[in-house]
C-alpha cells in the first residue's frame, strides 16, 4: 500500500490522481500507524515551512516521517522535499526534519526573475563522477538516472516555489533560476525527493513516479 | 532555464468549448476534456478554462468538468468564472485545479485575493484582468468587468500592483482591444504590467500566428502567453508555435 501523508500542507488531489493514472491505489492519511504499515510513502507539500513543521508536530507525525524516510521507499515533493533538509530561512528561520544535511534559502531578488518561479524548468543530472564500470553517480554515490531521460541530458519539469535547497552530495538533479543552481532532486537510497511537481509534469513526471515505484 | 509557457485557453459555455470575437458570436468547438487531453498531448505547458457565462449569469462553476479534466491530464490548469467565495475556490482546488483565476469578483471584492492567498497560497491565485484603452486613467488602460460589459474607471497598472500586494501570484492581462482579433498581443499593456509587478505575467488576447508569441516574449516581457483561436481553428499546432519560439531564441519546452 502506498500512503500519501496528509499534514494540512496543500491539496493532495493531483498527487493521488497521478498515481491513479499509473494504476496505483493510494491512501491519504494522517495516521502514524498507517504510515508505519505502508510499503511506500509519499510526502507532498505546498505552502510555508514553518506551518508545515507545526502541523507535523501537532499531528504527531515527525517520528513517523523520519522512520519512513529511513526504512522504506519515500518520495518528498516540493515543500515535502524542502523540510527534509536541516533548516529553512522561510518565516525568519525554521528548523526542519534534518534528514538531508543542508539549507533552504529564498531566491535572491534579481531583475528579470519573478519569484515565485512558476513553470517548466530544465533538470540536469548532477553527475559528480563516473565510476570504474561507467556509472554516472552523485556525490553520495547514487546512480544518476533520473527517469532515464534527464540522466543524460536536460528535461523540463513543472516548478512552483520561492525557496530552494542548496546543492548537497545527495543532489541527483540540478536546476538554475535567478542566478542560483539549486537542488531539483535528491536521492539517498530509496529516499527520493524533488522540488518540482512530478504529478504535474506530464509524461516525464509520470515516468519519474514509475521509476520511484520500482525502486 | 525557465521556459516561456504556452497556455491554450478554453472558454466553456454550457459544458462545451466555444470561441467568439470580443465575447460575441460564439461557435461550438468541442468537449472540454477531449480538447484538454489533445492540447496536453500536443505540448501545452498549462491550460486555462473560463466558464465564460458563469459570471454573467451569476451561477457556480461546473465542478464535474473540473474533476474530469483533473483526471484526464497531468499538466497544471487554472479555472476561472463563477467563483464567488473562498468556499468556491476550495471546491475547485480540491477537484484538482492548480490555480483559480478571479476577475470581476476581485474588482467587486478585492479582499477575496487576500483570503484566497492565505487559504491556498499566492501561487494558486491568479488575477485575470480585462483592460481596455482609455483616456480616463493614468496608464491609458481601464479595467472592464463581466466579460467587457462594464467599465470600472480603475487604472489597470494600479489594479495590478494592488492585487499583487493583496497576494495574487500571477496576472493574466487580457487586452479587450486585441481579444479575438488574431492580429497580435497588445504589447504596451502587457509590458506595463510586467514591469510594474514582480509576479509572472501572462499575455492574453490577439494571438493569431506563432510570430505573435515570439514578439510578446521578446518585446513585452511576458512570462507566458495564452492562445485560443489560432489553435482551436486548426490553423496552427502548439508544436508549430513552439518551433517558432525555439528558432527565435525564446526558451520553450520542446519535448513532452
Amino acid at each position: 500500500m502506498t500512503a500519501i501523508i496528509d499534514y494540512k500542507a496543500g491539496n493532495l488531489t493531483s498527487v493521488k490522481l497521478a498515481f491513479a493514472a499509473l494504476g496505483v491505489e493510494t491512501v491519504v492519511t494522517s495516521d502514524p500507524e498507517v504510515i508505519a504499515a505502508a510499503d511506500r510513502v509519499v510526502f507532498p507539500g505546498v505552502g510555508a515551512a514553518k506551518s508545515a513543521m507545526e502541523n507535523l508536530r501537532a499531528l504527531g507525525l515527525v517520528d513517523a516521517v523520519k522512520s519512513a524516510a529511513a526504512t522504506k521507499p519515500f518520495l518528498g515533493i516540493c515543500l515535502g522535499m524542502q523540510i527534509l533538509f536541516d533548516h529553512s530561512e522561510e518565516d525568519g528561520g525554521v528548523d526542519c526534519l534534518g534528514i538531508i544535511p543542508g539549507h533552504v534559502r529564498r531566491f535572491p531578488s534579481v531583475p528579470g526573475f519573478k519569484v515565485p518561479e512558476i513553470g517548466w524548468n530544465g533538470v540536469t543530472g548532477n553527475v559528480e563522477r563516473v565510476t570504474g564500470n561507467g556509472e554516472r553517480v552523485t556525490g553520495n554515490g547514487e546512480r544518476v538516472t533520473g527517469n532515464g531521460e534527464w540522466g543524460t541530458g536536460t528535461k523540463e519539469f513543472y516548478f512552483v516555489h520561492s525557496y530552494y535547497a542548496e546543492v548537497v552530495p545527495e543532489t541527483a538533479g540540478v536546476t538554475e533560476y535567478a542566478g542560483v543552481k539549486f537542488t531539483a532532486m535528491v536521492k539517498k537510497g530509496r529516499l527520493w525527493a524533488c522540488q518540482f511537481h512530478p504529478e504535474k509534469s506530464g509524461r516525464i513526471g509520470l515516468e519519474l513516479l514509475k521509476e520511484w515505484l520500482s525502486c | 532555464m525557465l521556459t516561456k509557457r504556452v497556455i491554450p485557453c478554453l472558454d466553456v459555455r454550457n459544458g462545451r468549448v466555444t470561441k467568439g470575437v470580443k465575447f460575441k458570436n460564439n461557435v461550438d468547438l468541442g468537449d472540454p476534456v477531449e480538447m484538454a487531453v489533445a492540447y496536453s498531448d500536443g505540448g501545452a505547458d498549462e491550460l486555462v478554462f473560463y466558464d465564460i457565462t458563469a459570471s454573467a449569469e451569476r451561477r457556480p462553476i461546473d465542478i464535474g468538468m473540473v474533476e474530469a479534466v483533473a483526471k484526464a491530464i497531468r499538466i497544471p490548469f487554472a479555472v476561472g468564472g463563477g467563483i464567488s467565495s473562498v468556499e468556491d475556490m476550495e471546491r475547485v482546488i480540491l477537484a484538482g485545479a492548480e490555480k483559480i483565476s478571479v476577475n470581476s469578483l476581485a474588482v467587486r471584492n478585492p479582499e477575496i485575493i487576500a483570503e484566497g492567498a492565505k487559504a491556498f497560497g499566492a501561487q494558486c491565485i491568479v488575477l485575470g484582468m480585462d483592460p481596455v484603452k482609455s483616456d480616463k486613467t493614468a496608464s491609458g488602460y481601464e479595467i472592464t468587468t463581466r466579460g467587457f460589459r462594464e467599465f470600472t474607471g480603475m487604472d489597470a497598472v494600479e489594479w495590478a500592483k494592488r492585487a499583487v500586494d493583496l497576494g495574487a501570484g500571477e496576472i493574466v492581462v487580457n487586452s479587450v482591444d486585441a481579444d479575438g482579433t488574431r492580429e497580435g498581443f497588445e504589447l504596451d499593456i502587457t509590458r506595463l504590467i510586467a514591469e510594474a509587478v514582480d509576479v509572472p505575467v501572462v499575455a492574453s488576447g490577439g494571438a493569431g500566428k506563432p510570430e505573435h508569441l515570439v514578439t510578446v516574449f521578446h518585446e513585452a516581457k511576458a512570462d507566458a502567453a495564452i492562445v485560443a483561436g489560432m489553435i482551436h481553428s486548426g490553423d496552427y499546432t502548439i508544436s508549430e508555435i513552439k518551433a517558432a519560439m525555439h528558432a527565435a531564441g525564446v526558451p520553450t519546452r520542446m519535448s513532452w
